[in-house]
């Protein structure tokens, strides 16, 4: 169990400081980040000592691996456009988009679930399938479409919510701010999270179907059956909490692409966060934040990639037995 | 098309025609069963021949300027009320008329998800033949960039490799580059799937007697993978390669919809969702709705047809 553990989070490692270098050759050879910050009227003598400032004159392992040093500190330098450090420039924005992204992801989780779990059970009536026609919809429209077509929707046809930005926040502690605890907060909440968690709400019910399919069928269902549960006991009690395993992996993986669907959201709602941030940069070229988000989102990625296999491990114990048998 | 005709059982029976072996193939007949895939085919058929006559059968040339008039702007469709008969869908806030924007714009919409679909399998396929045959370290390297490419989603790849090529081009150039850099951020995120598919098979193939006997003849590794193994490997390929087509053409839609796809000077289906969108609250609803509804009748019945082949061509389902 150790082994494994020690494994993977070696593998996590690795994977990141593959990106980090990824991130550090953007930084070094897409454009000349001396002369992204400085001004056309910089003399040579000014330029070649922000060069040296910056280590730019070094070699280049040197400069790696300073790099590499910087980003675990999470300090990218300084942004090409805003002109202020980019730490500081995603951490204001953070807020906006983990409270988006949690939101959908609790919405889908609560939507999907029980969804799944009724078309499964009902296969023939009409309500279930509605509710795969609507996942057949929910999979193949854009996720911005489902944005403008709530807008019109509810903004400009029935006026009942805004169509942009977070409403009033509240701010908690030094840097954190919610929008969950005031009612145009909650109101402007609504539409970003429904467009972020729709996808991720019919992944979550078709995945909730087929494996409650293959349980049903299955010979301890039967058994149970035999035993003279209830209905009710045998799907939530027997069949449900067997489904849940593949459920949670897939939820977990899930998460992270929230967090990068939320880009299209955020742009469809203006709303303040993080990817919003990130389009702004790639717009502008803006190297520093772009480096920062790719290596942010790719730690999030494999943090969540690393506890989905703990959970995984801790969850189903077939697993267990397996990892002790077989030095891994 | 052309890649189904070149199959490899159409080798073996040279003497019958494409047409006659369609016929009777249990593919037409599964395809015709169901009521869902043929209207899916039909619209895809549809709007593959409108955007292909594009050119044709738009009423006027959108992108010429002696033609549209900026009195003609913001008209509504010509069904409504105040509707000018001229412009069928409408006209955007330019005077172009919607209908043959949209046509246009469908046209680039296929033509970048064609190219990028293409260049994603070329990749895909090439890179998955090398690993699975090659095997050791090419392939554990291979595999590795493939397993961590395929932990972030697709549109953030294809955002990333716009954004390094927008950082790298300069201004200017930025405008005639965006058909280029849209394909290759596309192929460049979409070709995992291919890869380890065609690995998996090219694993099973080169054990194959025919394969050590092409060997035997003394056949160099390229022409060994190019002409005996390739042909074997690419039915799956044909499968993925049109579900890939639906997400290449969503991506697009959305780096063009973010503003970092295609210039208004050229547009594709999202950009004119990105320019109608600006309208939605002044009342044109006409500008946002009519690109939105053929993106996503184009999405959905690809999707319908992808996940028919998937069904129709897996022998387990059978």
């Amino acid at each position: 169990m150790i082994a494994f553990i020690l494994r993977r989070l070696l593998a996590s490692i690795g994977v990141l400081i593959a990106v980090g270098l990824i991130a550090f050759a953007m930084f070094r050879y897409v454009g000349d980040p001396v002369n992204q910050m400085v001004g056309i009227e910089t003399s040579v003598q000014e330029r070649e000592q922000l060069r040296h400032q910056l280590g730019l004159d070094q070699p280049t392992i040197i400069q790696a691996a300073r790099f590499l040093i910087n980003a675990a500190r999470f300090d990218f330098g300084v942004s090409y456009q805003f002109k202020q450090p980019v730490a500081d420039l995603i951490g204001a924005r953070m807020p906006a988009t983990l409270e988006l992204a949690l939101v959908a992801s609790i919405l889908s989780l609560a939507a999907g679930v029980p969804m799944g779990v009724f078309t499964a059970l009902h296969r023939d009536s009409a309500l279930a399938r509605l509710f795969q026609a609507l996942s057949l919809i929910g999979i193949s429209l854009p996720t911005f479409l489902i944005g403008i077509l709530l807008i019109y929707l509810f903004a400009v046809v029935l006026r009942w919510l805004p169509s942009f930005g977070r409403g009033d926040v509240v701010h908690i502690g030094s840097w954190w701010t919610t929008g969950l605890l005031t009612v145009s907060g909650l109101k402007s909440l609504i539409m970003p999270s429904i467009t972020l968690a729709l996808f991720q709400m019919t992944l979550i019910m078709r995945l909730v179907r087929a494996e409650m399919l293959e349980v049903m069928r299955s010979d301890y269902i039967r058994f149970a059956r035999a035993r003279g549960l209830s209905e009710r006991a045998i799907h939530f009690h027997h069949a449900l909490k067997n489904t849940l395993v593949p459920v949670i992996t897939v939820v977990g993986l899930q998460l992270g692409s929230i967090l990068a669907f939320s880009i299209i959201t955020e742009t469809v709602f203006a709303w303040p966060g993080m990817g919003q941030l990130f389009l702004q940069s790639i717009q502008n070229a803006d190297i520093p934040i772009m480096a920062a988000y790719l290596l942010l989102i790719a730690s999030l990625f494999v943090v969540i990639n690393l506890i989905v296999d703990l959970i995984y491990v801790a969850v189903d114990p077939r697993l267990r037995v397996h990892l002790q048998r077989a030095p891994v | 098309m052309s890649e189904i005709a070149a199959e490899p059982e159409g080798a073996s029976r040279p003497n019958r025609t494409f047409i006659a072996r369609l016929k009777d193939s249990d593919l037409l007949a599964s395809f015709l069963s169901s009521k869902v895939t043929v209207a899916a085919g039909a619209v895809t058929i549809i709007l593959f021949l409108a955007a292909l006559l594009a050119p044709w059968i738009a009423p006027t040339d959108p992108f010429n300027p002696a033609t549209n008039f900026l009195s003609d702007s913001l008209d509504p469709p010509s069904f409504i009320a105040g509707g000018d008969p001229r412009f069928l869908l409408g006209t955007d806030d330019q005077g172009r008329d919607m209908l043959s924007a949209i046509l246009y714009g469908l046209r680039v919409s296929l033509a970048i998800g064609f190219c990028g679909v293409a260049l994603g399998g070329a990749i895909g396929v090439g890179l998955g033949l090398i690993s699975g045959y090659a095997g050791g370290w090419t392939d554990s390297i291979l595999m590795r960039i493939a397993d961590v490419q395929l932990t972030f989603p697709a549109i953030l790849i294809a955002l990333l490799l716009d954004g390094v090529a927008h950082a790298m081009l300069k201004a200017q150039s930025r405008d005639e580059s965006a058909f280029a850099v849209l394909v290759v951020s596309i192929g460049l995120s979409f070709w995992v799937q291919y890869a380890r598919t065609v690995r998996a098979s090219t694993m099973v193939e080169k054990n194959r007697d025919y394969v050590l006997a092409a060997r035997l003849i003394g056949l160099s590794h390229a022409r060994i993978l190019i002409s005996h193994i390739l042909p074997n490997v690419m039915g799956p390929v044909m499968v993925i390669a049109t579900i890939n087509l639906a997400l290449a053409i969503i991506t697009e839609a959305t780096l063009s919809f973010l503003g970092v796809g295609l210039p208004p000077t050229e547009p594709s289906l999202g950009t004119l969702i990105r320019i109608g969108q600006n309208y939605l609250f002044s009342g044109e609803w006409w500008i946002v709705a009519f690109p939105s509804l053929t993106l996503a009748a184009l999405v959905l019945a690809v999707n319908l047809l992808g996940d028919w082949l998937r069904d129709a061509l897996n022998p387990r389902l059978k």
